[in-house]
């Protein structure tokens, strides 16, 4: 049982000159890749950052790598200052206490299993760091091993041990502990991609026995999508959008979550239309006008949203056509996917991607080369201001 | 075509175990000859050192050493700095390059600095200025005066911070998260992790100390304080040196020496090795 809320919380790395060298080389490349804003202090890695975090919750940070999601889930384990904000766990401030007393566990990217213990010494150090009776450690690991099904591990040494072993481990180790916060931060990430589905379902069941508050980092979608209660969406140190997988897949708040979010990637046609027409609102795009439904046009006349240019995305789910000789895009390639074809097509340079069911369509028509009519359904259009890059149509009611 | 390639290799593995044989012969002879002639009485060591075996073979310089001079107070004395030194420098030498590589604290970089640069100075030069500060704290003649000053190892210090260096980040967040403060962090986790650099450190160290000839000479006085090395000179006076007992000695204090080597031969080497690397 355990809630927490962070408050406004921001971190800045301050700039080190002269020391750490070595660690700077290593840095550099990633510091390039983002536009993480750079202060006099220092790189801000996170900043604004507000999450209430309900009791018995499973929230996932997810983003590109380098947006602030390890720099976060540090903070809140204690292990990064927080340069500015609150961070409460069930009520008290915990900026200034330390990891120890927190009360947390954190699983690590690359295990951090302590090389010179058995599997049984790994899982049960904290205990004995916390004084605990012998034979009540004794039951709490065995326990745990139990359920993560590593009992004929618990005398070797992690260096014996495959990924997928040294991973159960490591949670093993958190779980012993029973802690009020649960910490992941990429723990699938070293996984090969058929391990890293099996785990996923286990973190899954694993979840309904442990029944406390996780915090997951990860930067793959599919992961925050299937584990999480909410997500929370980061890039460049800022939230971009929090919200339930339903709500962040249906209704992303921007372009940059649209495309973030499922697979495989929104299409998005930039430099369309959005004008007022006879009461409602009308989408042109490519070439056509679209009428939108009065619910949308209510919202949008709501928000007093003028004509103007606007970036309309639509999921490839929802993408219509049929093969016509003065087609809008031309067919690369088709790939059958078993249930489903994805339908690669190239207009004026940009990609753009359909899925269709192989039951009902033809699959002989979509040969390479051939050009193909698209149309759209005005009630499956995210439309974002070309500006602000912002969901015009944040929460539309089907 | 393999016969031949044989040959060559055979001919250059010759070659090499030739030339390991004739620098083994160079290195060990020194020590063999000490033997033989710790066997031998004085007479006949200065009449006649070339012979490898005794003629009249005797066991009275070992006699003399164990009877006649209180070697087993200096066994003591020698076990004693050696032990107390070599304990001392491995717990300071990990702690304190522990808290260098790890820790970021104002002017860590100035102190480091600092540390490194009296390993340049040589010891000569201190030597005077060391003498007077013991003496003027009341530890002359005393073995606590071989001790004390050596309680902090920069070489130690060093090799140690480039280990905790190499440790993850991770490990030392681990055990943070998992409850520990940070001497048990040190105490559980880095130790385990720079054994390899302690035991390197442990056997240069115990060389170090128990080989030590000047130290105890500039130091110590009376005979009941001295340490193993020193009774080297013991036998000799002004005019004569009872070569015999003193080859006796020699051959003594070499056997624990070489105990400690024999068993710890394997971290030996790689300790040579990894400080060679670093
Ligand atoms: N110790 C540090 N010192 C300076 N900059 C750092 C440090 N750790 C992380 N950063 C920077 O902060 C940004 C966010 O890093 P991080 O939170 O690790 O990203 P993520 O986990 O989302 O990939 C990165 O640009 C990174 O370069
Ligand atoms: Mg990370």
């Amino acid at each position: 049982m355990a809630e927490v809320v962070l408050k406004n919380i921001k971190k800045v790395y301050p700039h080190t000159a002269e020391k750490d060298k070595k660690k700077k080389k290593a840095k550099q490349p990633p510091e390039k890749k983002s536009n993480l804003q750079i202060t006099e202090d220092g790189v801000v890695a996170v900043q604004q950052f507000s999450l209430d975090i309900n009791d018995k919750e499973f929230i996932v940070l997810v983003g590109p790598s380098g947006c602030g999601k390890s720099t976060t889930l540090r903070m809140v384990a204690g292990l990064e200052e927080i340069t500015e904000g609150d961070l409460y766990i069930d009520g008290e401030r915990m900026n200034d206490v330390a990891p120890k007393d927190r009360d947390i566990a954190m699983v690590f990217q690359n295990y951090a299993l302590y090389p010179h213990m058995s599997v049984y010494d790994n899982m049960a150090y904290s205990l004995k760091v916390k004084k605990t009776p012998k034979d009540e450690i004794d039951r709490k690991v065995r326990e745990a091993a139990e359920i993560l099904d590593i009992t004929p591990l618990l005398d070797r040494k992690p260096k014996a041990l495959s990924g997928g072993q040294k991973q159960r481990v490591a949670i093993g180790r958190a779980f012993v502990r029973n802690p009020k916060v649960f910490l992941m931060d990429e723990p699938l990430s070293n996984l090969d991609a058929k391990l890293r589905n099996q785990m996923r379902t286990e973190i899954i069941k694993l979840r309904s026995k442990i029944d406390t508050t996780f915090i997951y980092v990860t930067h793959d979608q599919t992961e925050a999508m299937t584990l999480g209660d909410r997500i929370v969406i980061m890039k460049d140190g800022f939230i971009q959008q929090i919200g339930t997988p339903q709500e962040v897949f249906m209704h992303p708040a921007n372009i940059f979550v649209a495309g973030f979010i499922g697979v495989p990637q929104m299409n998005f046609f930039h430099g369309c239309r959005l004008s007022k027409k006879d009461g409602g609102y009308a989408a042109t795009l490519l070439g056509k006008d679209y009428a939108l439904s009065a619910a949308q046009s209510h919202l949008l006349a709501e928000k007093n949203v003028a004509d103007c240019t606007v970036t309309i995305g639509v999921r490839p789910v929802d993408m219509k056509g049929h093969a016509a000789e003065d087609g809008d895009a031309v067919i690369e390639v088709a790939e059958m996917m078993g249930s489903e074809v994805h339908l690669h097509m190239t207009r004026d340079g940009e990609d753009i991607i359909a899925i269709v069911s192989s039951r009902e369509a033809d699959l002989s028509q979509f040969e390479a080369g051939r050009k193909m009519a698209l149309q759209f359904d005005p009630a499956a259009m995210h439309i974002f201001d070309s500006k602000t890059e912002e969901n015009l149509l944040p929460c539309v009611e089907e | 075509m393999k016969e031949i390639i044989g040959g060559s290799d055979f001919k250059k593995r010759l070659l090499i175990f030739c030339i390991l044989l004739i620098v083994s012969i160079i290195i060990v002879l020194p020590y063999v000859w000490m033997l033989s002639n710790s066997f031998k009485t004085t007479m006949e060591t200065l009449t006649d050192p070339m012979h490898i075996i005794p003629q009249e073979p005797t066991t009275a310089g070992y006699e003399k050493v164990l009877t006649k001079s209180p070697f087993f107070r200096w066994l003591w004395n020698s076990c004693f700095v050696t032990g107390i030194n070599t304990i001392v420098i491995l717990f300071t030498s990990s702690i304190v390059g522990y808290i260098f590589a790890r820790f970021n604290f104002k002017g860590r970089n100035f102190l480091f600095a600092m540390l490194l640069f009296t390993m340049m100075v040589p010891a000569q030069v201190t030597m005077i200025t060391t003498f007077i500060i013991i003496d003027g704290v009341g530890l002359y003649n005393s073995v606590w005066a071989l001790i004390i000053p050596s309680f902090v190892n920069v070489f130690g210090i060093y090799l140690c911070k480039q280990y905790c260096e190499e440790i993850p980040k991770e490990l030392i967040e681990s055990a943070k998260i998992d409850g520990a403060g940070n001497f048990r962090i040190y105490w559980n986790i880095v130790i385990p992790q720079i054994r390899p650099a302690l035991g390197a450190l442990a056997i240069f160290t115990f060389l170090e100390y128990w080989n030590d000839y000047l130290n105890p000479l500039i130091y110590l006085s009376s005979t009941d304080n001295m340490t193993l090395p020193l009774a080297l000179s013991y036998f000799s006076t002004q005019h004569s040196t009872d070569l015999s007992a003193t080859m006796a000695a020699s051959a003594l204090i070499m056997i624990p020496a070489a105990i400690v080597f024999i068993i710890f031969q394997k971290q030996f080497i790689k300790g040579l090795a990894l400080t060679g690397m670093k």
